[in-house]
C-alpha cells in the first residue's frame, strides 16, 4: 500500500458530513468489455467499467489514447465493435445522457437564450421552455445575458451556455469532453468550482474527460487513467468538497496519476 | 452634439462630389465646351425627365422593365434556390446534377441572344428566360457553397439534441448558409438589370431599354442619358434593398454589429 492511499483512507475516514460520498448502489452505466477499432487501429481495447449514479468521474489519458472515442460511445454518437454499454433505468432513454464539447458549438445565429432552448427539443416547448432556459442560465451566473448574441461573450461565458443548454433538460449522465480546454487558467478555476457547485446541486452522474490532472483530482470522485486502450488506474479521490486546489491530499493524488502516465 | 455633427458631416460628404460634378457638367455645357449632341446638360435631361413623366410614357416603360426584370429573378431564383438546396442536402443529386450545371455555367448566357430570339422571337419569354438564366447560376452556387459550409460540428450539436430533418435545416443549415445565399442574391440582381438592358435593346416593343434605342433612332439624346440614369437607379435601389434585407436577417453575424 502507497502512502498515498493511507493518507487518502485517513482523510476518508474523517469526513465531515457536509460530504457525502455518492452511495454505491445505483449503476449509471456500465461498459462492458469494450472494444473500439477504427479500420486497423484499434483504439479502445476491452474497457471494463461501472460507474454509478451521481459519481463524478474524470478520465484522463496521453493525446490520441481514446478518451473522446469513449465519450462518444457513451453518449451514443458511435457504437463499439465488441462488447456493450448497459445504461441504468436513469439513462436508459437517450435524451438524459448529455455531451458537452471543448468547443460550445452555439448556434450563432440565435440569442443565448435560444440556444439554451435547444436543450429541450423534444422535451419542452414554448412558454415552459423559456422559462426553464432562463432560469438554467441565472444557475449559471448568466441572468442577464439571455438577450445576447453569443458573438458578444467572452469564450467562458460561451462555454457557461453550452453547460447550460446541456443541463436544461435534467440528464441524468453530462459526459463532458475537456470543455475547459480552451479557456485561460483564471477562468478555467472558476467554471471548475461553477461545474463542482452545479454537480453537488443537480446530482446527475458526471464523466469528465481533462488533459489537466490537478483539474481530476480537483473535481472527481474517482479518476481513471486509460493507456494503450485499456484502464491502466482506477483511483478513489475521497477528498471531502468544496475542495481548495492545489491542497497537499490532491497533490499527492495528483502525483500517483503523474507517475502511472509515465511509468516512473 | 460633436459627434451629431460629424455622423452628419460623414453622411454629406459623399455626396459633395457628385454635385460638385454636375455643376461642372452644367456650366461646362453652357459654355459650349461640351457639344448639346455630345452629352446634353443636366438641365435639359431634368426637362426630358419631366416632360416623359407627364406624358406617362416614363412610368408605364419602368413598370413593363421591372415586371420583367423580377419575374425573370424569380422563376431564375427559385430554381437555382431549391437546387442549390437539394444538390447541398443530398449527395447523390449532386454528383448527379452539379458537373452539368457547371458545364452549362461555362457558357455566358448572353451568348445565347441569337438563339433565343430564332427560339422566342422578340417575346416576354425571350427576356424572361434570358434573366432566369443569368440569375439562376449566382444563386444556385451560392446556395451551394453556404449549405456545404455549414460547421459540421453544429450539425452533430443537432443531431445530438435530438433535432427532426426540418428542424436541423431550419435552425441549422438555411441560417448557416444565409450569409452566402446574400452573396448570391446581391450578385443576381446586378446580372438581372444587366441582362434585362440587353435584351430590351436588342429586341423589344416597350420598356426602358426600347425606350433608350427609340430615342436613339429619333436622336433624342437627353432621353438616352435619362434612360442611363434610370438603369443605375434601379440598380442602385434594388441593391440598397438587398443589403437592408441582409442587415436584417443577419444581425448576430459580427460584420453587422454596429453597436
Ligand atoms: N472517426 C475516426 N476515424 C478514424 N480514426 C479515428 C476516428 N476518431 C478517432 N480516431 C483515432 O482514434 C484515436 C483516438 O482518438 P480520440 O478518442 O479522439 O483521442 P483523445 O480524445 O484521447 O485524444 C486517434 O488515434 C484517432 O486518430
Ligand atoms: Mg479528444
Amino acid at each position: 500500500m502507497t502512502a498515498a492511499t493511507i493518507v487518502a483512507r485517513k482523510s476518508y475516514a474523517t469526513t465531515t458530513p457536509a460530504y457525502t460520498p455518492a452511495p454505491q448502489g445505483k449503476v449509471s452505466f456500465s461498459f462492458r468489455n469494450v472494444t473500439k477499432q477504427f479500420g486497423a487501429k484499434a483504439v479502445l481495447q476491452g474497457i471494463n467499467l461501472e460507474v454509478y449514479e451521481g459519481q463524478f468521474i474524470a478520465v484522463i489519458g496521453k493525446s490520441g489514447c481514446g478518451k473522446s472515442t469513449l465519450l462518444r460511445l457513451l453518449a451514443g454518437l458511435d457504437k463499439p465493435t465488441s462488447g456493450e454499454i448497459v445504461r441504468g433505468a436513469a439513462a436508459l432513454d437517450q435524451k438524459r445522457t448529455r455531451i458537452m464539447f471543448q468547443e460550445p458549438r452555439l448556434l450563432p445565429w440565435a440569442r443565448v437564450v435560444a440556444n439554451v432552448d435547444v436543450g429541450l427539443t423534444g422535451i419542452e416547448r414554448g412558454e415552459l421552455a423559456r422559462k426553464k432556459s432562463l432560469g438554467i442560465l441565472a444557475e449559471v451566473g448568466l441572468a442577464d445575458r439571455g438577450g445576447e448574441w453569443p458573438s458578444v461573450l467572452s469564450g467562458g461565458q460561451r462555454q457557461r451556455v453550452a453547460l447550460a443548454r446541456a443541463l436544461v433538460g435534467h440528464p441524468s449522465i453530462l459526459a463532458l469532453d475537456e470543455p475547459l480546454g480552451a479557456l485561460d487558467a483564471l477562468t478555467r478555476i472558476e467554471m471548475q468550482q461553477l461545474l463542482e457547485r452545479i454537480w453537488l446541486e443537480k446530482k446527475f452522474t458526471a464523466v469528465l474527460v481533462t488533459h489537466d490532472v490537478a483539474e481530476a483530482v480537483a473535481l472527481a470522485d474517482r479518476v481513471i487513467v486509460i493507456d494503450s486502450g485499456r484502464i491502466a488506474l482506477d483511483l478513489q479521490i475521497p477528498v471531502e468538497r468544496p475542495r481548495r486546489h492545489a491542497s497537499p491530499e490532491l497533490v499527492i493524488h495528483e502525483r500517483q496519476i503523474l507517475d502511472k502516465l509515465y511509468n516512473r | 452634439m460633436r459627434s451629431a455633427l460629424r455622423s452628419f458631416g460623414h453622411s454629406t460628404i459623399g455626396w459633395f462630389l457628385p454635385f460638385l460634378l454636375l455643376a461642372g457638367w452644367e456650366g461646362a455645357s453652357r459654355a459650349g465646351l461640351i457639344p448639346a449632341n455630345v452629352l446634353p446638360a443636366p438641365t435639359a435631361v431634368g426637362e426630358a425627365f419631366w416632360k416623359l413623366l407627364l406624358s406617362g410614357e416614363l412610368v408605364e416603360n419602368i413598370r413593363i422593365s421591372t415586371l420583367r426584370a423580377l419575374s425573370g429573378f424569380a422563376v431564375g431564383g427559385a430554381i437555382g434556390f431549391a437546387l442549390g438546396l437539394t444538390n447541398g442536402l443530398s449527395s447523390l443529386s449532386r454528383e448527379l446534377t452539379d458537373t452539368t450545371l457547371q458545364m452549362i455555367r461555362n457558357i455566358p448566357h448572353l451568348a445565347l441572344i441569337p438563339l433565343v430570339i430564332l427560339w422566342f422571337g422578340i417575346d416576354e419569354e425571350a427576356k424572361l428566360f434570358l434573366v432566369a438564366l443569368g440569375v439562376f447560376f449566382p444563386i444556385y452556387v451560392n446556395t451551394l457553397l453556404g449549405i456545404q459550409g455549414v460547421d459540421p460540428q453544429l450539425m452533430e450539436m443537432g443531431r445530438i439534441y435530438g433535432m427532426s430533418r426540418t428542424q436541423l435545416f431550419l435552425r441549422v443549415i438555411l441560417p448557416g448558409a444565409l450569409p452566402s445565399i446574400f452573396v448570391g442574391l446581391r450578385y443576381a440582381l446586378g446580372i438581372m438589370w444587366l441582362t434585362l438592358i440587353v435584351a430590351e435593346t436588342i429586341s423589344a416593343s416597350s420598356g426602358l431599354g426600347y425606350m433608350a434605342m427609340q430615342a436613339r433612332e429619333f436622336l433624342l439624346i437627353d432621353v438616352v442619358v435619362l434612360s442611363i440614369l434610370i438603369y443605375a437607379l434601379l440598380g442602385k435601389l434594388a441593391d440598397s434593398l438587398a443589403r437592408l434585407l441582409e442587415r436584417l436577417s443577419l444581425q448576430w453575424h459580427p460584420a453587422f454589429q454596429t453597436a
